[in-house]
């Protein structure tokens, strides 16, 4: 690998809060050292940095990457595209593919499809129970050493509670932990949005708020008696991080993460039958939002995630309760996260933590820093830079975002994979 | 008669929300231009004439379906029915293959029936047509709401301050959210009465009274307006079962005495007699107007033709 020299940017590493304008050397894949007056070494690409940001590629927890089962919505390499062109070098892959990754053959198929797009570390997670069907427990150990990164049941609730006691106590014999999309299914069913006054005019059925807090509730009991560790993707309501900050406050393996739609949007995006914005869980009102903001700031919420969830036209040019749930996030991850930085509410390095360190450390990985030794998994932003999210006009093939026409301040305009440009 | 301004912006009318007090008082005028026209057995071929009216129902409907059919036909429209079954939507036909399928036949009024929330809405943005909501999922049913309120207007002489209390299955009812929208909007006071279960989340954001009880409910109004309750309900566990929701929530002799003595029992049709109405009422002469509300159907349905006819001249 030739070596490079990234200079005169403002290096940015949120785990140690550096933040400094200097000069970054990257050596065979690695960050070799970095800050100011580093020698250039002879026959080193040089990048010129002066003015721009450059940050640790970003850790995305989860996404739906289409791959096996459902190509026409994404594929592994065209997600890798949408990643790069997004920043993020580190992307967790959810199981619940068709086939379900419940196999280790079927993770090791993702890990090796990962590679081959030479862009992104691409860690898929395993089935939490086979075929994700909710009934019995995968084979932690055996998916663990193919290369799963932790066990979920992807979009789909671990209904049951003794199935998820037994999850959350068999998963600790791996050191791993049990990832849940925290909706009560049973009081979900058949919803297209969050129950209240919007629902109601439009006629659409509804999902109450609480359908969340009391999945989160009955887990947090649950990782009590396990001494398991419970992991909430996608938290969108206030009842529910309020029970979040408590069970962390007690000491409990617990931990979350939000995605963008869930701090930027509130339930007024679907108006006027806008499927785009049919996500799960559905958008929430204003309330709610503001306190998913207040959780990021407070650190209640630990990471977050671009939910990436790949639709095709078709499956959202439907009345709006048959429409498929689900938004492209990839590319606009980093983005919208910023809107909260130039917006005031959050720190550009807190906000970056929750990007990169924090998930990175959840996940156990040695990514998400800009410091000696780590991999030079690299982000050139120019932190002023404005643009439109445009469908039609994302990187990848998932063209759903609930964001069309969201103007956007903050550009990627390189990143680096071990060294190695994959964007810019 | 002649207006002003736009009666229906946008050229579709797809919900009573969004309409303002002069575009429904409007309609209403017009409408009982026609029930008189009606009644005097003429007709006014010449307003639709040479326009095709295609009824696009995905849910069953005689009485709604006719009652457009006649519209169209003594307005002069040419008027076709396409009733789509299930079974096409199966194979994979989707709304929007209907909707090239129908500009193609350069459909001029689209009358749609849809079992979804939103579907006549989403057939608007891809038709050229003109689109009517006969009916979408549990969202609204604008022309039950201007055939109801015409009925109320010419039996009241008004609808501003009437109580009107509408009961039953108000979660599940397009009819209800419609006459919700028109009445509030027109100043009438609006109560909804029913189970728990069958009252929609944030009811009273809609600006309406809800009971629970239905004697509390029917005190003192000036109009009764049952809804249908669907059998599904039954199954859905809502309401544990149709003798207990006519003893609580059927109109009787007995709740009805509460109203006022001249209150009028409207009902959308068709009716489940002994579930939500006791028959002896529902054929009551001096109380139920259900006759009227089908004959004002019919009226409703040519003054929206009309409306949207004239902005099909204006953008031609």
């Amino acid at each position: 690998m030739r070596d490079l020299v990234i200079a005169g940017a403002r290096l940015l590493d949120p785990a140690s809060g550096l933040d400094t304008v200097g000069d970054l050397l990257v050596c065979e894949g690695r960050i070799e050292d970095l800050g100011s007056g580093q020698g250039r070494p002879e026959g080193a690409a040089l990048v010129e940095g002066a003015g721009l940001c450059l940050l640790p590629g970003l850790v995305d927890l989860r996404a739906d990457i289409g791959e096996p089962g459902h190509e026409h919505r994404e594929t592994i390499a065209s997600a890798a595209a949408a990643a790069a062109a997004g920043g993020i070098t580190t992307l967790c892959a959810l199981p619940d593919t068709d086939p379900p990754l419940d196999d280790p053959a079927l993770v090791q198929f993702v890990l090796r499809r990962g590679e081959a797009t030479g862009s992104l570390t691409l860690l898929p997670y395993g089935a939490a129970t086979k075929r994700c069907e909710g009934r019995e427990l995968a084979e932690y150990g055996l998916l663990k050493e193919a290369g799963a990164i932790a066990f979920t049941d992807g979009r789909r609730a671990i209904a049951g509670a003794r199935t998820m006691r037994l999850a959350l106590s068999y998963a600790r014999a791996f050191g791993s932990f049990v990832v849940q999309h925290p909706e009560e299914p049973s009081l979900a069913a058949g919803g297209a949005a969050t129950e209240g006054e919007l629902a109601t005019r439009l006629g659409l059925p509804g999902i109450p708020l609480a359908a969340e807090a009391m999945m989160v509730a009955r887990d947090i009991a649950l990782a009590r008696i396990t001494g398991g560790h419970v992991h909430f993707a996608h938290v969108s309501t206030g009842a529910a991080l309020a029970l979040i900050r408590a069970a962390k406050a007690e000491g409990l393996a617990v931990t979350c993460d939000t995605a963008p739609p869930y701090f930027d949007l509130n339930e007024t995006a679907i108006g006027d039958w806008r499927t785009y914005a049919k996500l799960s869980p559905p958008l929430r009102p204003e309330a709610d939002r503001q306190a998913v903001v207040a959780a990021l700031a407070d650190g209640t919420i630990d990471a977050i995630a671009s939910d990436h969830q790949p639709r095709d036209a078709d499956d959202k040019r439907l009345p709006f309760a048959q429409a498929e749930a689900g938004g492209a996030g990839l590319a606009t991850l980093l983005g919208v996260t910023l809107a909260q930085v130039h917006g005031g509410q959050l720190g550009l390095l807190a906000a970056l933590d929750l990007l990169t360190a924090r998930p990175a450390r959840l996940l156990g990985l040695p990514a998400g820093r800009l410091a000696k030794g780590a991999p030079a998994d690299l982000v050139l932003l120019d932190l002023e830079r404005g643009w439109q999210v445009k469908d039609g006009q994302l990187p990848g093939k998932a063209q759903n975002t609930p964001f069309d026409g969201r103007a956007l301040e903050g550009r990627v305009l390189g990143t680096w994979k071990a060294g190695r440009r994959v964007f810019g | 008669m002649s207006f002003s301004f736009p009666i229906l912006p946008g050229g579709h009318l797809l919900a009573i929300e969004g309409l303002e007090p002069p575009h429904i008082g409007a309609l209403l005028d017009l409408a009982e231009s026609y029930a008189l026209l009606n009644r005097s057995g003429k007709t006014q071929r010449d307003l639709l004439r040479g326009r095709t009216l295609i009824n696009l129902f995905f849910e069953d409907s005689t009485r709604t379906r006719t009652s457009f059919e006649l519209a169209g036909k003594r307005l002069g429209a040419d008027v076709i029915n396409m009733s789509v079954s299930t079974s096409s939507v199966n194979k994979g036909e989707t709304l929007l293959d209907t909707a090239a399928t129908l500009n193609a036949m350069h459909c001029d009024l689209l009358v749609v029936r849809h079992a979804q929330s939103g579907a006549p809405a989403l057939l608007s943005q891809k038709v050229s047509a003109s689109v009517i909501n006969a009916g979408d999922g549990t969202h609204e049913h604008p022309t039950q709401a201007l055939l109801d309120a015409l009925t109320i207007r010419r039996r009241k002489g008004r609808l501003e301050g009437l109580v009107v209390a509408i009961c039953g299955d108000v979660l599940h009812s397009r009819v209800a959210r419609s006459n919700i929208h028109l009445l509030t909007a027109m100043n009438a006071r609006v109560r909804v009465v029913g189970p728990p279960t069958l009252i929609p989340a944030e009811a009273a954001r809609l600006g309406v009274e809800v009971f629970h009880d239905m004697r509390a409910g029917l005190a003192g109004a000036d109009v009764v307006m049952m809804l249908r309750l669907q059998k599904e309900r039954m199954t859905g566990g809502l309401v544990p079962s149709s003798r207990e929701f006519f003893r609580f929530f059927g109109l009787d002799r007995e709740k009805l005495a509460v109203a006022r003595p001249d209150a009028i029992v409207m009902h959308p049709g068709p009716m489940n007699r002994g579930v939500e109405i006791e028959s002896s009422i529902a054929d009551d002469p001096e109380r139920s107007v259900i006759g009227e509300q089908v004959e004002m159907g019919v009226a409703c349905r040519m003054a929206v033709l009309d409306v949207l006819a004239r902005d099909l001249r204006r953008n031609a």
